[in-house]
């Protein structure tokens, strides 16, 4: 009988589902802010992320790699750490760089779970989270980019898969660790 | 009085579960916090606590492995430890009960889910 191919297991169709979803629920859930999801996107490389603002990384490594990310802009950066903490934040902040790693993680963590159920376990690094200017977010693979655009408060913000079947598990031998983006200013 | 000790690497994480917390109406007493497990580990030698609310994936040492721990120890086991993770397979939740724990809460979560689950220790 002929294996089905990895690669297929999980179309753009279901990434999509799961993101919208996954991010419906924490914003709805833990920032009390409704969203609109735009048109998707797919880059084959680089990430579609603004050039400047926060982006926040985390890595899943399994039967199935990649990373998933936030990007958005350093106003909506504080605009949800004030709500996700009930309290006023201007401008950059610690508090405001763990409040972004924290909703990457539960919208990466939430996505993981729905594709685990047809990928297969995985595990989840902690979150990465990047301010600065005149940065891109590549991938180590060759795996797409899935890019979700949002419209939250007037202000547009990404979320962000770049996974595929781990090609060394398919081999029988697991690579330990996580898929590592590179960080590239342009 | 409950003492009560929330371990999750997010700060933002600690302040709201401190918040939920303080508006249940349970009789709280102290509330500390630890950043992961190992940190929440070396609190416990000193500290006596009533309840712990656990994060899974942090630096260190993991919820998982902080449950573990605290449920080999003969003068920590009989802490109940609540898991409070954005893993939601029923793998990982099976995992944690097989380990131990007494309760499992998903993020993102509302303040109902934690108090619902905060009444069942008082």
């Amino acid at each position: 009988m002929t294996q089905p191919n990895p690669a297929e297991l999980i179309s753009r169709a279901d990434l999509v589902e799961a993101i919208v979803a996954a991010t419906n629920e924490v914003f709805s859930t833990m920032l009390n802010l409704r969203l609109t999801a735009e048109e998707v996107q797919t880059e084959p490389n680089v990430a579609a992320a603004p050039s400047s603002g926060v982006v926040s990384l985390i890595g899943m490594a399994g039967a199935w790699v990649g990373t998933g990310s936030l990007a958005c802009t350093v106003s909506l950066a504080c605009r949800l750490s004030s709500q996700f903490l009930a309290t006023t934040c201007d401008s950059m902040s610690e508090e405001v760089l763990d409040t972004i790693g924290e909703i990457t993680n539960m919208i990466v963590g939430n996505v993981k779970t729905a594709i685990e159920e047809k990928a297969g376990p995985m595990g989840l690094s902690t979150p990465t989270v990047i301010y600065g200017r005149n940065f891109q977010t590549r991938s180590a693979r060759i795996h797409e980019w899935t890019v979700v655009p949002f419209t939250c408060e007037e202000e547009r913000f990404y979320i962000q898969l770049s996974i595929g079947p781990n090609q060394d598990a398919a081999q029988g031998a697991v690579r330990p660790g996580f898929q590592v983006p590179q960080l590239l200013n342009i | 009085m409950l003492d009560i000790l929330i371990v999750d690497d997010s700060a933002g994480i600690r302040k709201i579960l401190q918040r939920v917390i303080r508006q249940a109406e349970v009789p709280i007493g102290n509330m500390f916090e630890a950043g992961d497990g190992s940190q929440a580990l070396d609190m416990l030698k000193t500290q006596s606590v009533g309840l712990i609310l656990s994060d899974i994936n942090m630096p260190n040492m993991s919820g998982l492995e902080l449950l573990s721990r605290i449920k080999a120890d003969e003068a920590l086991k009989h802490i109940p430890v609540v898991m409070v993770s954005t893993e939601g397979s029923q793998a990982k939740v099976l995992e944690a009960v097989q380990l131990g724990a007494a309760g499992y809460v998903r993020k993102p979560f509302n303040a109902e889910q934690i108090k619902e689950k905060l009444a069942a220790f008082f």
